[in-house]
């Protein structure tokens, strides 16, 4: 029988996981489990839990799961759903880059890493500011079998601040240019004013292990110096920083007079990279008139583009952005409108909670005692559909989440293709540069040709000219290398990200469909069992 | 359009006639149609009776009416069967723009033809002289008698100020300003609280009930937005994957339809006869002001009249030559007094019947009502857990290539 008694007729969700309602169908009560919060162990509740059906805080799904077997034909969708879903259904952080490669934990190339233990530090402060100010450190541990890391099932800690993750972000941005790499967390300065601090420091682990382990994940950079280096060096990040670029303006401006003068060598491979910074002013000024040459009154630098197949690749890539946003958009709303529908069934339940506790109460006659009865079977079947539309809503949620982290991997790709422009251009600035030279070059020839026995000056300038050719011709080489490699990467991880792309997205529709039905499945069950306790009232035919 | 051949249990049988068959009595309210312009805009509808009761014309009557004409058949049992749970009318609809939605005339009308038949199935009211002159008598005298309306539901406000003075009665007698003029029956007590009790707890239901209609449009309008969008992104992938969505994106427009319909049937089906039961309970609750109204009534004038016997009395014993007029005074009253009598115990015993009635039908009617309501449910879930599964072989054929 109900414990209409024992319930507490508040109007809040609590009070309706504590209501105890009967399943006719097994003996055994079931008070829906509080969702638990994560365990502190970060290592456990990432790795151990993903297939352990004795994680207790499944035990809502479980009770639920046992209650309902009653109903089901096995197979159907509903069993399908327990088996896969069981322990990640409970608001377990779990990023769905577990199956992937870094979490295979008998494989011989697993990293794992887990971010915790934030703490608050004191800035030991050298700058204006007296006292100092405080910043968090967060506790990273990785667990590896890779062998750059020192052999397998190494595990180790260090300590990080978010700073030292720019820097790392900024580092893989300047070696892996033109691979597709996650992006970083945001600084949020505005949320970290407003938010409480616990929750900001709390929000702030949880992205920086996401964004570890998405780096994790991928093939090429999971290997790199600079992630090994930050997971593994002890004490002070041993990463340059990322200089502010007013210092580099005012360095790269030192330089400045010497270069126009010819004067300095020019550092072939340093010329292949991205004028970017103070570090070669002149260079940032060059391509910067060399993109307005090439396209009048734009501000940024616009490269002409000769590659047909990364031309279309690129619209192709930002159409499905587009599409993939508005997808995104709409599955929040589908999962709002979800979980609207379990509140409001929710509440209706408990309204006819109260009515079969009145009526019972004041019941005078017969037909009273028995409307209470019915309104006590509309009350469970209400309420068991909306606990069941919430753990729907659950799952939905899990599943819909890869839409937007791929709108997360679209803006990765476009800073590859960013790459790829930028190197493009450095490499048509120095075409260009060499062209002017080559100008140069012929008027002075011309010149010098007219007075009979050669001018001595220009004759000089000459050769200082034909040996900045040369140092020009060996830079652009470099850049169109560097070009090529990137054009290279960007081709690779396009192939790559399209299979991840298909297998992910079929899984997630897959994951999508089979939730649906199953609990779809379950619901059916539910108002069935209603049905056929009011069928009577029908067949009476009044 | 509920049961139109409502046939009378335990009436007289004619035997052995040629056109033997058991008395009966069956309206139905159909065809709604909008006359007039803009703020005089109204709805007719066309009531058919069919009968054999011998007071009516002939065996089938259609006339046309509109909503104030089925306030005044209301209003007029109101007035002359005391006691008794008159069927409840929808609402008058404030809200101008919602008035003639289609959703809303066909759920008015579905009242309307309730309202008729529940009156033409009860013993009492069936044979109202006012009920057989709304279903037959034409649209002028019915226009006379409409506009001649002195019911006392001219507004819920009016009602509001009924029940107010019930209250301050009540209050009064707390304070000590009057003699009781209420009942002191506790059992009667007991039933004015549950009455009372019981329109808080429907109109919660019927609250939660109505947003549950409101819930499932919007998870439709959910659906078919999302699976726009889904298609075109398929659109966009092309090959095997793009395939996938466009089957998806198909499938929950697919399933918007279902929910769009399955909130129309919680709309008619459950939502409504809440709500109609909820007025059920306000009606039971203007009884229950009549009764108070009968009894204060009775004490009054059990109060004069003792007044005007021992005026009478003393009269008689001066021999005053006012005695007659006094005696006649008094037997007036006293005729009064017990006509006041007979009504209030009329209504008490109308009462503790309609109450017997009330609580079975109800349990009928809910029991109804929860079966419609689970039913739909069900044919819902399954519905979708049909289409989501019949998607699943697709979207295993679009993996494998």
């Amino acid at each position: 029988m109900m414990c209409i008694e024992e319930t507490n007729l508040h109007e809040s969700r609590e009070e309706m996981e504590s209501l105890i309602l009967d399943d006719s169908s097994n003996g055994q009560s079931h008070s829906g489990a509080k969702l638990a919060p994560n365990h502190d162990d970060p290592l456990l509740s990432s790795s151990s839990s993903f297939m352990d059906p004795q994680n207790p805080n499944s035990i809502s799904i479980l009770s639920s799961h046992a209650s309902f077997n009653a109903f089901l034909d096995p197979p159907s969708y509903a069993e399908a759903i327990f088996t896969s879903f069981d322990s990640s259904s409970n608001g377990h952080d779990q990023t769905p880059l577990f199956s992937s490669s870094s979490s295979n934990p008998r494989g011989s190339d697993y990293l794992q890493i887990s971010v915790s233990d934030p703490q608050k530090e004191q800035e030991l402060s050298n700058s204006l500011v007296p006292g100092g100010t405080t910043y968090y450190t967060y506790l990273i541990t990785t667990r590896t079998s890779l062998p750059e890391f020192g052999g397998s099932g190494s595990e180790f800690s260090v300590r990080r601040r978010f700073k030292d993750v720019v820097t790392l972000s900024d580092r893989l941005s300047e070696s892996y240019r033109g691979f597709f790499i996650p992006l970083r967390p945001d600084k949020s300065v505005v949320e970290s004013q407003v938010m409480a601090k616990q929750e900001f420091v709390e929000q702030r682990r949880v992205s920086l292990e996401k964004y570890l382990r998405r780096l994790a994940a991928h093939p090429v950079i999971r290997r790199s110096e600079e992630l090994r280096v930050f997971l593994e060096a002890k004490g002070k990040l041993p990463l340059p920083k990322s200089v502010d670029v007013a210092s580099r303006v005012i360095d790269g401006a030192a330089r400045l007079p010497r270069q126009l003068l010819g004067e300095e060598a020019i550092d072939v491979n340093e010329v292949a990279q991205p004028a970017k910074g103070g570090r070669d002013l002149l260079r940032m000024f060059r391509e910067l008139k060399q993109a307005v040459s090439n396209d009048w009154g734009s501000a940024k630098p616009v490269v002409v583009e000769e590659d047909k197949w990364f031309l279309e690749k690129k619209e192709k890539l930002m159409e499905f952005e587009q599409e993939l946003s508005n997808v995104s958009q709409q599955a929040e709303s589908l999962v709002k409108a979800q979980q609207d529908m379990g509140e409001t069934m929710g509440e209706l339940g408990l309204a006819f909670v109260k009515l079969t506790k009145f009526e019972t109460e004041e019941a005078v006659f017969d037909s009273q005692r028995e409307r209470a009865g019915d309104m006590k079977n509309v009350a469970t079947a209400a309420v068991k559909s909306s606990r069941l539309y919430r753990e729907l809503n659950g799952q939905t949620v899990k599943h819909l989440e890869k839409l937007h982290e791929y709108l997360g991997i679209m803006l990765a790709v476009n800073n590859a293709f960013s790459d790829r422009s930028s190197a493009l251009l450095t490499v048509q600035t120095l075409s260009s540069d060499l062209a002017s030279l080559h100008l140069k070059i012929e008027k002075l020839e011309a010149a010098s040709a007219k007075i009979f026995g050669g001018d001595r000056s220009r004759l000089r300038r000459i050769e200082e000219l034909k040996e900045t050719v040369r140092a020009t011709e060996d830079a652009k080489i470099c850049a169109v290398r560097e070009y090529e490699r990137i054009k290279e990467n960007i081709r690779s991880e396009l192939e790559r990200h399209d299979k991840e792309r298909h297998d992910d997205f079929m899984s997630m529709l897959r994951g999508f469909v089979v939730n649906q039905a199953g609990y779809a499945e379950k619901m059916a069950n539910v108002w069935e069992t209603l049905a056929e306790e009011t069928n009577a009232y029908v067949k009476d035919g009044s | 359009m509920i049961s139109t051949n409502r046939t009378l249990s335990a009436s007289s049988q004619s035997p052995r006639s040629p056109s033997s068959q058991p008395p009966y009595l069956s309206v139905s309210v159909t065809d709604p149609v909008k006359l007039g312009n803009g703020v005089q805009a109204y709805i007719s509808y066309r009531v058919i009776t069919k009968t054999n009761f011998p007071e009516y014309q002939g065996p089938e009557k259609i006339v046309i009416r509109r909503y104030s004409d089925f306030v005044w058949l209301r209003d007029r049992l109101f007035e002359k069967y005391k006691g008794i749970f008159i069927p409840p009318l929808p609402e008058k609809s404030a809200v101008e723009k919602f008035r003639f939605s289609a959703e809303f005339i066909e759920m008015r009308r579905q009242a309307l033809d309730i309202f008729v038949n529940r009156i033409a199935s009860h013993h009492a009211l069936q044979q109202s002289e006012d009920l057989r002159t709304f279903l037959q008598a034409d649209e002028e005298t019915m226009e006379r008698l409409r506009a001649h309306e002195t019911g006392i539901f001219k507004k819920p406000s009016d009602l509001m100020q009924i029940f107010k003075d019930v209250q301050s009665k009540v209050s009064d007698v707390v304070l000590g300003k009057e003699k009781p003029v209420e009942e002191s029956d506790p059992e009667y007590e007991k039933l004015k609280h549950y009455i009372f009790e019981l329109e808080n707890h429907l109109a919660e239901a019927q609250k939660h009930a109505y947003r549950l209609v409101k819930r499932h449009r919007e998870l439709g309008q959910s659906l078919s937005d999302f699976g726009k969008a889904v298609k075109l992104l398929g659109a966009c992938e092309g090959n095997s994957l793009g395939k996938a969505f466009s089957e998806l994106g198909a499938k929950s427009e697919t399933l918007s339809v279902k929910l769009q319909k399955e909130a129309h049937q919680l709309l008619m089906n459950f939502e409504e006869p809440l709500k109609d039961y909820v007025r059920a309970v306000q009606s039971i609750k203007a009884t229950i002001t009549e009764r108070a109204n009968a009894f204060r009534r009775q004490c009054e004038l059990t109060e004069t009249i003792k007044l005007k016997e021992i005026n009478l009395n003393k009269l008689s014993l001066i021999r005053s030559d006012k005695v007659g007029e006094a005696e006649m005074e008094y037997n007036e009253l006293k005729a009064e007094s017990e006509e006041a009598t007979r009504l209030f115990e009329s209504i008490v015993r109308l009462m503790n019947e309609e109450l017997v009635h009330f609580q079975e039908r109800k349990t009928l009617d809910m029991g109804i009502a929860f079966n419609e309501f689970a039913r739909g449910q069900a044919r819902l879930a399954n519905g979708i857990a049909d289409a989501w599964r019949s998607l699943l072989p697709k979207l295993e054929a679009c993996s494998s290539t």
